[in-house]
């Protein structure tokens, strides 16, 4: 698991120093450094931790999430996420009921604000949950969105 | 099959709002179309957005972000003038970059 840890932080190190040489461009760096297929397959909130490379999750009053109490549309809701604690690495939105439950993974690097907006299907009523690693640790904030009509369907 | 993005960036007072707009079917792998077969899976997978050259965002996507993604999000250190590129990766391969002026 370490090795591993460290393997991919050398990797991610090379392929940012490239990318700051103008080696590759940046779109190839994202290739190479591929999409976190573990996390995205994970059902709930603690597996999704965990693949993103925590242990769990503390509750905190710190992340706010934006969003409608009433989502007529489950096909567009409209989810923004924002803390005011500093050292903000990576911030996550997650839809608990979803078959999949991770949406989307940001990295925020230093001077770039903990403030990502953005539109996510929902299946059915359910909470959606704000994941933020902080100076390393994860925080989790959760709201709950009741959908009158599902995004999933056929 | 890619169309261009939307892009908007709008600095004050010492941070640069970006606004992105993509043009994606987003589709999930499960849903079916009329015929009852499964629609395959197609969506942006990765994302990144640099201020000269420098990543001010960087970003994983699933297939439940909504059709045509919206993102956005805010940092600091843009000037007006400056160009913001925005690029995104698909799961088929397929990619697209387009970018704006900071206004």
């Amino acid at each position: 698991m370490n090795q591993q840890r460290r393997d991919a932080l050398r990797l991610s190190t090379v392929l940012g120093l490239a990318v700051a040489a103008g080696l590759i461009s940046p779109l190839e760096a994202l290739a190479a450094e591929g999409w976190n297929s573990a996390a995205f397959d994970t059902k709930n909130l603690n597996d999704t931790v965990k693949a993103l490379g925590g242990r769990s999750a503390a509750p905190s009053i710190h992340l706010l999430i934006t969003a409608p109490e009433i989502a007529e549309n489950g096909a567009v809701v409209p989810v923004s996420v924002t803390t005011s604690l500093p050292n903000v690495q990576q911030i996550a939105i997650l839809v608990e009921k979803n078959p999949n439950a991770l949406s989307a993974n940001f990295t925020i690097p230093p001077g770039t604000e903990a403030y990502v907006s953005t539109r996510v299907k929902m299946a059915q009523t359910s909470n959606i949950y704000a994941l933020a690693k902080v100076d390393g640790k994860w925080l989790v904030a959760s709201k709950e969105i009741k959908v009158t009509l599902g995004g999933c369907g056929g | 099959m890619t169309d261009p993005m939307r892009v908007r960036a709008i600095e004050q007072a010492g941070i640069t709002e970006v606004k992105v707009l993509m043009q994606h079917e987003m589709e999930t792998g499960l849903r079916k179309d009329a015929s009852g077969k499964l629609v395959p899976a197609h969506f942006i997978q990765q994302l990144s957005v640099l201020h000269n050259g420098r990543e001010v965002l960087s970003a994983q996507l699933g297939p439940s972000i909504s059709k045509n993604p919206f993102l956005g999000f805010k940092f600091s250190g843009g000037a007006k003038g400056d160009r913001v590129t925005v690029t995104w990766i698909d799961n088929l391969g397929g990619k697209r970059a387009d970018d704006a002026v900071i206004t």
